[in-house]
């Protein structure tokens, strides 16, 4: 049994059919990558899995339970964290009260602070701006933080939105470094990307999206190696 | 000399009851993005609870009228903020809950219909809850008196906490500024409260979920903050603090209007333009515009035009929209993208 699964996914924003059908699989251990064009749906099924979106119908199974209709908050303690597109940090907050938040529903005080600080051994950038306004943080920065704020809620199911978004070639590099780690170190991770070149490179299996359908599903090398996804995605003709 | 410093007490006392109810419309307005209407209405619940328990306490436990003990006092002050606080939240939960999703202009529409809901409810007849016919209601459409709490009506001298005395002017008169129980107990009361919020929203986790959630629900949801009880809890704040107001402004206006009376719609509305001034959603700001309105109506009052004091306040609130429209301390949101 996989971790998540998706079945016959539909999401709806009023008159627009967003997601058609969706259906796959992320399994315990792997780093999973949805890529696909601008609306392809790739964000709307990440936030039909957080529970920011209510699907009109099809099922979305976390550890075997169905999640469909319960709210974010209560996904977040059952184990599944996102850092959103467009990092969404707290720019009002410090980088120490951003990573705090992170923790909210959890009551381990001692765990807490190993996770805190293995955050910070992982983005040793954080650990320099501690204590400033995270709204002054670079986009790398800021990205590095939306992914360590996350962590903070010890998820097994890691969902990251587009990670790559505005961010220099060089840092991009290291936040799809950091995000292998994460990987290894057992966090499940699901990756939206439209940095198909990256996301195939990290991810050890892959789903293409176009037009809210899934249209294609294998391991990642056998993509990246696929005629159709190197013309669509990876710009070689 | 002593003129000034009498007005500047007067100030500071008026100041915080408008700061207290200035808090809750920006709290709500930090989080929902609206302005909560029915606010200045909590506020007049909070009075009329405290006038219905402290008239039933006086009835039944014989208090020496004109020396009350003050725990009196704290049992009227915690029944009208449990009272408010209750109502606060069920005013949240079935009025404006349902409409999470709806246009904002909805849900103002919606203040406005619970504003005048509890306005002309709180005039029904009243019933006589017990058989003395000492506890009564709702609340009626007479004035009544506040009991005395404090027990200073009785004398002047009774009524002082401190007096400062100046020096006589040629024909031998020496001014005294007098700083009255009333006035003490109401900016202690005010501060004490004020401090508390701050150190709840700033150094408590449930602080750090409101900041949060005010921030964007969204973003908040996904950090594991329960929105709704948020929400919920926002409003059980919000109304508990204009209880609070509510009960001292009873004490030092002891003559209750009807619930509907205009005075108590200038008093809401005064607390809304010390938040606007303030920079509403900024709870610091609530508190500096309530203290500002106070020093310009009252220093207004006393060295221009005693008739124009509603004017000076609203004036106030023209100024600073022009020259600063986020108010004092809003700042208009930045984020790096």
């Amino acid at each position: 049994m996989a971790l998540l699964e998706i079945a016959k996914l539909n999401v709806h924003y009023g008159a627009i059919h967003a997601l058609h059908d969706v259906t796959l699989e992320v399994a315990d251990g792997q780093i999973v990558t949805l890529i696909g064009a601008n609306g392809a749906g790739k964000s709307t099924t990440l936030r039909s899995v957080s529970g920011l979106l209510r699907p009109t119908s099809g099922d979305i199974r976390f550890k075997g339970q169905s999640i469909v209709g319960r709210p974010p908050h209560e996904l977040v303690r059952m184990g599944i964290a996102q850092a959103p597109e467009g990092r969404g940090i707290f720019a009002n907050f410090t980088v120490a009260e951003n990573l705090d938040i992170g923790a909210y529903a959890r009551r381990d005080q001692a765990a807490i602070r190993a996770d805190r600080e293995r955050a910070l051994t992982l983005f040793p950038r954080l650990r320099e701006r501690i204590r400033q306004n995270a709204g002054t943080l670079s986009g790398g920065e800021q990205q590095m933080l939306a992914i360590a704020r996350a962590l903070m809620t010890r998820p097994q199911l890691l969902l990251l939105d587009e990670p790559s978004l505005g961010l220099a070639p060089q840092i991009v590099q290291t936040i799809f470094h950091i995000i292998r780690e994460i990987n290894a170190s057992g966090t499940t991770v699901l990756l939206v990307e439209q940095n198909a070149h990256m996301a195939l490179h990290t991810a050890h299996y892959a789903y293409v999206l176009e037009v809210g359908e899934v249209v294609m599903g294998d391991k990642a090398a056998v993509l990246a190696k696929s005629d159709a996804v190197r013309k669509a995605y990876l710009g070689v003709a | 000399m002593a003129d000034f410093v009498q007005i500047f007490v007067l100030s500071i006392t008026a100041g915080s009851v408008y700061a207290l109810i200035a808090l809750g419309y920006t709290m709500v307005y930090g989080i929902l993005k609206f302005i909560n209407f029915a606010h200045s209405d909590v506020v007049v619940l909070g009075s009329w609870v405290s006038y219905t328990v402290a008239a039933f306490m006086f009835s039944r436990l014989h208090v020496d009228a004109e020396h009350p003990p003050l725990w009196i006092g704290a049992v009227v002050l915690l029944a009208a903020m449990a009272y408010c606080a209750l109502s606060g939240y069920v005013i949240e939960r079935f009025a404006y809950k349902p409409l999470r999703r709806a246009p904002r202009l909805n849900v103002l529409i919606t203040a406005i219909g619970v504003s005048l809901f509890l306005q002309n409810c709180g005039q029904l007849t009243p019933y006589n809850l017990t058989s003395q016919g000492d506890l009564r209601f709702p609340f009626g459409a007479s004035p009544q008196r506040m009991p005395d709490l404090l027990g200073e009506n009785m004398s002047n001298d009774d009524r002082v906490m401190w007096s400062i005395s100046f020096a006589p002017d040629a024909n031998g008169y020496a001014p005294r500024v007098v700083v009255s129980k009333i006035d003490f107990s109401i900016v202690v009361s005010a501060l004490v409260l004020m401090l508390a919020l701050e150190i709840l929203i700033h150094r408590t986790k449930i602080g750090m979920g409101m900041r949060a959630v005010s921030y964007n629900f969204d973003i908040a949801a996904l950090m594991g903050v329960p929105v709704n009880a948020i929400i919920s809890f926002t409003f059980v704040l919000g109304s508990s603090l204009a209880a609070a107001a509510g009960f001292l402004y009873a004490l030092a206006f002891p003559g209750l209007n009807q619930p509907a009376h205009e005075v108590w719609v200038l008093l809401g509305l005064k607390a809304f333009v010390a938040a606007v001034v303030g920079g509403i959603g900024n709870v610091r700001g609530a508190a500096l515009g309530g203290f500002l309105i106070a020093f310009v109506e009252m220093f207004g009052m006393r060295y221009i035009d005693s008739n124009l004091r509603d004017v000076y306040v609203f004036a106030v609130l023209i100024l600073v929209l022009l020259v600063r429209p986020s108010g004092l301390l809003g700042s208009p949101e930045r984020e790096k993208v």
